[in-house]
């Protein structure tokens, strides 16, 4: 059963890092315009330079 | 010229269809407002209908990074807006050319009015509670399958303990939403759905605490995070279909920037209608809609009061005619002296009417709001008189008659009632707006479904406002061709529709010479050395027919050829008519044009009851008459003659091209120009009042069964996690079978 102090901490953090990621888009607008990022991708405008 | 669409004009004002922004729809002529914008701000704002691709956001995008004084664009393809910092030389108008120049057609938006940001926060704020309940009832349900499949001893306080730790700062941070509306349905005196809630997740994680430092067996902290993961989910469901439906609400509004043309010792100049003063002179061109109350001090034309009467015949204006707000000027600029303003113009005085009458609508309790009614007082009775009966029972066991007592609040409590009904509107609403209706209103889609009988409007609402002949060839082939030489030199609506009509039929214009249009009364050329006129019945020395005409005379001498026309169908309004038929509404038409065209038209679509000629004050009685007789009354209706009637009726349908005071008056708003998705919309919303009713009976049926259980101390935390989950999943599932 010592396993189990290594597991749950790593499950735990591991989820932690979920939920930290998801933070992080959310502060950073990232759901604000769902359709327009996918199409963003496929653009070729800043593939030599980013975006000033 | 204050307000957007002018468009009676018979040109097509939705061009696309359906269109992902509603408001583009329904303003065809924010170009118009454009070509006088004021002077700029910093930031503009512009909607771009036709945006859909990604080439779309670089030529866009690019196009606006390559004007001078243009700091940044983006656009949203999701909103399909792109915003514009720029420096304040730069005006929407020529932003608007510029987009148009790239091959996007482009409005613009007002940006004071589309205040997102407030219900951004809110929902944003909401999803980031609901991630933290996702992760936390994840990892706390991993650590309850352990207990649930026999952890003992120190392993399972162990459990106890990492799920606490977890879970406690979970409720507290996610809960806040129950807590808070709790608190202030306790301080009203009132007994809401976020009492028992919010008592079921205190209690259950406190006795959870209790029995984890006594190391007890069973700890309820798994329930108390689903329970606010489920309800969260409920409640951003419902905050988001509210938001979408606000956001295009407001997007409509942005769209009409209302702006006069004020002249001053003869200089024109655009002034916001705020910075209108009685005794003001505006100019109105032909196409504008009078943005004030006034009387005409110079100039001739014709009006069009449909959206404010209800008849289609235009009305010849001159100097003295006085003129309301929202009447269309048809052929002849006017200059205008206000004699009433803004808030105190005829527009506004409807619009506060509306105001009265949709308090009056909003007391109408919901569904949700009735079982919460129900269900509340009962949940407490129950968990008391368990705690009560089990007190008495074991003795004074305070320990396990609370436990007892928070199993029944945990299990009855509604998850699955505080999804059922959020989770049926959002996947309805959702359905009707790729349909092309906007849901305005939480509770519309409730009330629709008990509607029985539907009272139309004509003009604007089953007719496009826009005319077509009818008896073009009654008359000789010479008389059509010089009246196409005519009408083809005008842009009055009658002239329009008569010249696209000549021209389909393969005619050539005649020859006629000279011509020159009288604002008011017609045109006038000489055709093989004669006068020839084409206009009003007096112009041409002639008697006015009783139905919509144009005359031509060709002559001293002869009278005059009547040229009759009909309002031409909004599409779709046989079908709809052919539907409510079949779905057994009583259809009423009401509208406040001639008996002779309102009878034709009622004839035509196969209406019974029809009454002209009505009066606004008249159409809400009529349909408060209706609802007397224990009706339930859906008014479509567009013009600001339909407002009061619109507010009056359970439920109103206003298609997106009417007056700003009627679309507020409606609880639902019709984007495209088809009218056959009303039908649906009848349809969807039964079906959608069923699944809601449904998913009362489910969840109920979970209770039933559970209830019992809790009640004599059988459940488990593994039954509750089961009960919970499994209804909530199940009202879901049938929230998305609406078809």
């Amino acid at each position: 059963m010592e396993i189990l102090g290594i597991l749950i901490p790593v499950s735990l953090g591991l989820g932690g890092i979920g939920l930290l990621a998801f933070i992080w888009a959310m502060k950073t607008r990232q759901f604000d315009d769902p359709d327009g990022d996918a199409n963003r991708i496929l653009t070729k405008d800043w593939d030599d330079k980013p975006r000033p | 010229m204050a307000y957007a669409d002018p468009d009676l004009g018979g040109s097509d004002p939705v061009s696309g269809g359906l269109s992902a922004c509603p408001a583009c729809v329904a303003a065809p002529s924010a170009e118009r407002i454009a070509a006088m914008a004021a002077p700029a701000d910093a930031r503009i704002m512009l909607s771009l209908p036709a945006a859909h691709c990604a080439a779309c956001i670089s030529t866009l995008e690019a196009a606006a990074l390559a004007t001078p004084g243009v700091r940044s664009a983006r656009l949203n393809l999701t909103l399909k807006r792109l915003s514009i910092d720029a420096a304040p030389e730069v005006t929407p108008a020529r932003m608007i050319a510029i987009c148009k120049a790239a091959g996007y057609e482009a409005h613009e938006l007002d940006p004071g009015l589309l205040s997102t940001t407030e219900t951004d926060r809110q929902s944003r704020d909401l999803l980031m509670r609901l991630g933290v309940a996702f992760f936390a009832m994840m990892n706390v349900m991993l650590l309850s399958v352990a207990v649930w499949s026999g952890a003992e001893g120190a392993t399972r306080d162990m459990f106890h303990w990492i799920s606490g730790a977890i879970a406690l700062p979970t409720v507290v941070f996610s809960g806040q939403p129950f807590f808070k509306s709790a608190w202030n349905s306790l301080r009203a005196g009132r007994l809401g759905m976020d009492v028992p809630i919010s008592l079921a997740l205190i209690l259950a994680s406190s006795i959870s605490l209790f029995e984890t430092i006594h190391s007890g067996h069973h700890a309820y902290f798994d329930a108390a995070v689903m329970l606010s993961f489920f309800l969260l989910l409920g409640r951003y469901l419902d905050h988001r279909t509210r938001a979408v439906a606000r956001s295009a609400a407001q997007e409509l509004a942005a769209l009409e920037v209302p702006r006069a043309t004020v002249v001053t010792d003869g200089a024109e100049q655009v002034k916001p209608l705020a910075e209108l003063a009685i005794g003001d002179l505006v100019l109105v061109r032909p196409g504008g809609r009078m943005p004030v109350d006034g009387v005409v001090v110079s100039g001739t034309s014709e009006l069009d009061r449909s959206l404010l009467t209800g008849e289609s015949l235009p009305v010849w204006a001159g100097e003295g005619t006085r003129v309301s707000a929202g009447e269309v000027n048809l052929t002849g600029p006017l200059t205008l002296r206000v004699t009433a303003a803004g808030r105190d113009s005829s527009l506004h005085r409807m619009a506060d009417l509306v105001a009265v009458a949709e308090s009056a609508k909003t007391r109408y309790t919901s569904l949700a709001d009735r079982a919460a009614k129900a269900y509340s007082p009962l949940v407490h009775l129950l968990s008391f008189s368990a705690f009560g009966f089990w007190m008495w029972q074991t003795g004074g066991d305070l320990r396990y008659a609370i436990n007892i007592s928070a199993a029944v609040l945990i299990i009855t409590c509604p998850c699955a009632l505080g999804l059922a009904v959020p989770a049926v509107v959002t996947s309805a609403s959702g359905r009707l707006f790729r349909k092309g209706l906007l849901i305005k209103q939480g509770t519309a889609l409730e009330r629709l479904a008990t509607v029985d009988t539907v009272v139309f409007d004509k003009t604007g609402t089953l007719t496009m406002g826009a005319p077509e002949v009818t008896n073009l060839a009654d008359h000789p082939q010479v008389a059509q061709e010089v009246a196409l030489a005519l009408a083809g030199a005008s842009s009055h609506p009658l002239a329009t529709a008569l010249a696209e009509a000549a021209r389909t039929r393969g005619l050539r214009p005649a020859r006629v010479e000279e011509i020159r249009e009288h604002p008011g009364y017609g045109i006038e050329g000489i055709w093989k050395g004669q006068k020839v006129r084409l206009g009003r019945a007096e112009w041409c020395s002639g008697t006015a027919l009783p139905v919509t005409a144009t005359y031509l005379c060709t002559g001293e001498g002869q009278s005059p050829r009547a040229f009759t026309f009909a309002d031409r169908l909004r599409p779709g309004a046989e079908t709809v008519m052919a539907a409510l038929k079949a779905q057994g509404q009583r259809v009423i038409l009401l509208s406040g044009d001639s008996p002779g065209a309102v009878a034709a038209l009622a004839e035509r679509l196969g209406i019974a009851e029809w009454s002209a000629g009505v009066l606004p004050a008249e159409k809400s009685a009529r349909v408060e008459a209706l609802k007397g007789q224990g009706a339930k009354v859906l008014m479509v209706g567009d013009g600001l003659n339909d407002t009061a009637a619109l507010a009056a009726a359970d439920v109103s349908i206003s298609p997106a091209t009417a007056l700003d005071a009627a679309r507020v008056a409606s609880d639902i708003v019709l984007l495209g120009q088809d009218m056959a998705p009303i039908a649906d919309a009848l349809r969807i919303s039964r079906q959608a009042s069923r699944r809601m009713v449904e998913n009362f009976a489910i969840s109920a049926a979970y209770n039933v069964i559970a209830v019992p259980l809790a009640l004599v101390g059988l459940a488990t935390p593994l039954a509750a996690a089961l009960a919970m989950s499994l209804s909530s999943i199940t009202v879901s599932l049938n929230a998305l079978r609406l078809k």
